[in-house]
């Protein structure tokens, strides 16, 4: 198979989805009204609810929810074969995601632009609300130890990212200080910013940087993922225009760059793929791959964690309600072209079907490595960039990625330890907060050994955590529908297959942590399935009686909208 | 409309989208911030008012008008459900 032709089919793929069945929710099932006063006119406040371009907002919304995850989870999983998990990616993005995204969305705007949070505690319950508070917690810890050691790995295997990737932190530091204290001109910043990086990453490819080994009596593992944590802490602690916010643009910025080099050099080389389609051969310990695909994958199918993203910020910030379909599914179709890319890269970038079982020669070996060498090789035959060079190219983006989503989750964690302390009636400072969300992170990272192997064992429960919630949101949109007398089918299916996929998986996990007497995510994974038997329960209660009450009048949402804000 | 004239208006609406693209995400936290900002000030000009002594209160005094539209607000968010000043009575 040649990869331009997958890279076509899937694009086409995306295309249908975005051009046919977004249409069909749009008009049919969710029947987004141009007229709907969206809450971001409603409740304009200049701070959380403003009408945004839908370009714009789009950009927000897709660099939000693209960290590391759809390069990640894809490339770990093309060790069953590139064809499961380009249809998963692709099929997954029409049928579930995109219906989940947008569906969040509209969900959130027609309801005041309220979090899933919330919308859990006004559609499921009270108990649906604390449920989504401990998932949301376990997800945010997950994703921070785990980031930390794909990134350990990326600077341990990549050495020539050293470099690019913490000099992106003086880059965004001194882009801050552009903007902030000497004023100066975005575009022109934008264009110094990305120059800069860009030289950081011709430098770093020239002085790669390997750490003696041990370094300060340690090893370059625990060092990295030491340094990490320290960095995301202070970085969590900064205010966000010195480095977070400048940081976040740039990143934003390189992700359309890096895009555009992927899959121009895809086009330009149009290489073959070595890997096979279904591999029947895995090596041994691979777990099946029903379950494991579809939680695997999470990010670039489905993933709960956009739910958030669009109900937590996006969808204040519609225009017109008609943007939902632009900003929540295209916003999808992003991720899923980010996911294709990690596939191709993952499968193509090979010379030959040896060289690919060397790298895929056990469960998670492939990952983020084989996305870096595989994509470095395309992009050497496409665009003709030394090998060396685009490998770095693309491990620093793979970097940043992960870095930006894991300072992001310190800071959010930190938030989420702070609002339990409220509910606690204990008072946590923001230095407190995050000495706890840091010292629990590095313990479960570190709870395998030295090479923080903690971090990266959890990653399929965070596969599992992420679908957990995105049928947390799929039941919420389900009852919605249901309560409007629509047809809720285009929500129940995805919401069906993903729940029993994550708790298949979840129970799969659960007898091989007790094989392993890994007794800490043992207990977390216990957490997660008594979690997901307890969604389960109250969402079907929830629909039961969204079936048998009355129909909701059509201008419902106006009405609690209207009762809600005189409360 | 001139070619320059809608060029300029381009650039001018690339610019306010790139703009919004870079501040968007973070607005709630600087609103944030600038309201601990304004709440940690106002607690430093009435601070001889309510009983601390402030050796630059004769500069600053000449500032508590300038927060009283702002005042209700204010010490409500800080806890006090009522005017923490005699003189001030604004609920």
């Amino acid at each position: 198979m040649n990869s331009l032709l997958l890279l076509l089919i899937g694009l086409a793929m995306l295309a249908g989805g975005y051009l046919l069945y977004s249409k069909f929710l749009g008009e049919r099932v969710y029947r987004l009204d141009p007229a709907y006063a969206t809450p971001a006119h409603q409740m304009t406040d200049g701070v959380d609810y403003v009408p945004t371009n839908k370009f714009v907002l789009w950009g927000h919304h897709f660099t939000s929810v693209a960290g590391a995850a759809p390069i990640v989870g894809p490339a770990i999983a093309v060790i069953w074969g590139w064809l499961p998990a380009f249809l998963w990616v692709t099929l997954g993005t029409v049928f579930f995601a995109g219906m989940h995204d947008l569906g969040a969305l509209w969900a959130s705007a027609r309801n005041r632009g309220q979090s899933i949070g919330m919308l859990s505690g006004r559609y499921i319950g009270p108990r649906g609300r604390n449920l989504f508070l401990v998932v949301i917690f376990l997800l945010l810890l997950m994703v921070i130890a785990a980031f930390a050691v794909v990134i350990k790995d990326l600077l341990i295997s990549t050495p020539s990212a050293v470099i690019p990737a913490w000099g992106a932190i003086l880059v965004a530091l001194v882009v801050g200080q552009m903007i902030y204290r000497w004023r100066m001109n975005l575009a022109v910043t934008t264009v110094l910013g990305v120059t800069a990086l860009y030289a950081l990453i011709l430098v770093g490819d020239r002085f790669p940087i390997e750490l003696p080994d041990p370094i300060l009596g340690v090893s370059p593992a625990t060092f990295w993922i030491v340094a990490l944590f320290a960095y995301a802490g202070i970085a969590s602690l900064l205010p966000v225009w010195v480095l977070l916010q400048p940081r976040d643009y740039i990143n934003g910025v390189q992700l359309f760059i890096g895009l555009g080099v992927l899959y121009g050099a895809v086009l330009l080389s149009a290489p073959e793929i070595v890997a096979p389609a279904v591999n029947d051969s895995v090596p041994e310990g691979t777990p099946g791959m029903v379950p494991l695909l579809f939680v695997t994958i999470a990010c670039g199918a489905i993933s709960g964690f956009h739910g958030m993203v669009s109900s937590g910020t996006s969808s204040k910030q519609l225009d017109s309600e008609t943007d939902a379909r632009f900003v929540g599914y295209f916003g999808a179709v992003g991720e899923g072209l980010l996911a294709l890319g990690a596939i191709l890269a993952a499968t193509a970038g090979f010379r030959t079907l040896a060289d690919w079982e060397a790298v895929y020669s056990a469960f998670g070996q492939g990952g983020v490595g084989a996305f870096v060498d595989g994509g470095g090789a395309i992009v050497n035959a496409g665009l003709g960039l030394p090998t060396s060079l685009s490998a770095t190219i693309l491990a620093t983006m793979a970097v940043l990625f992960a870095a930006t989503t894991m300072d992001t989750g310190v800071r959010l964690l930190r938030f989420v330890v702070q609002e339990a302390g409220d509910v606690a009636s204990v008072k946590v400072g923001k230095g407190l907060a995050t000495a706890i969300v840091l010292v629990v992170s590095v313990g479960l990272t570190f709870s395998q050994g030295g090479g923080g192997a903690g971090g990266m064992r959890i990653w399929p429960l965070f596969g599992t955590t992420n679908q957990l919630l995105a049928s947390l949101t799929l039941s919420i949109v389900a009852v919605i529908l249901l309560r409007k007398r629509r047809n809720p089918w285009p929500a129940l299916i995805p919401l069906a297959f993903v729940f029993v996929m994550s708790f298949y998986a979840a129970i799969v996990q659960l007898g091989d942590l007790y094989d392993a007497s890994d007794w800490l995510l043992l207990g977390l994974d216990a957490v997660i399935i008594v979690a997901a038997v307890w969604v389960a329960v109250e969402a079907v209660l929830a629909m039961n009686k969204a079936r048998t009450d009355p129909p909701e009048a059509a201008d419902a949402d106006l009405t609690h909208a209207e009762q809600s804000s005189g409360s | 409309m001139t070619r320059g004239a809608g060029l300029r208006a381009r650039w001018r609406a690339f610019s306010e989208g790139l703009a919004e693209f870079y501040a968007g995400p973070y607005r709630r936290t600087f609103a944030r911030a600038k309201r601990e900002e304004d709440d940690l000030f106002t607690l430093v000009v009435l601070a001889e008012a309510l009983g601390v002594p402030d050796p630059s209160a004769y500069h600053s005094a000449e500032l508590v008008p300038a927060l009283y539209p702002e005042f209700h607000a204010w010490h409500r968010r800080i806890g006090l459900d009522r005017s923490p000043l005699e003189h001030v009575g604004c609920c």
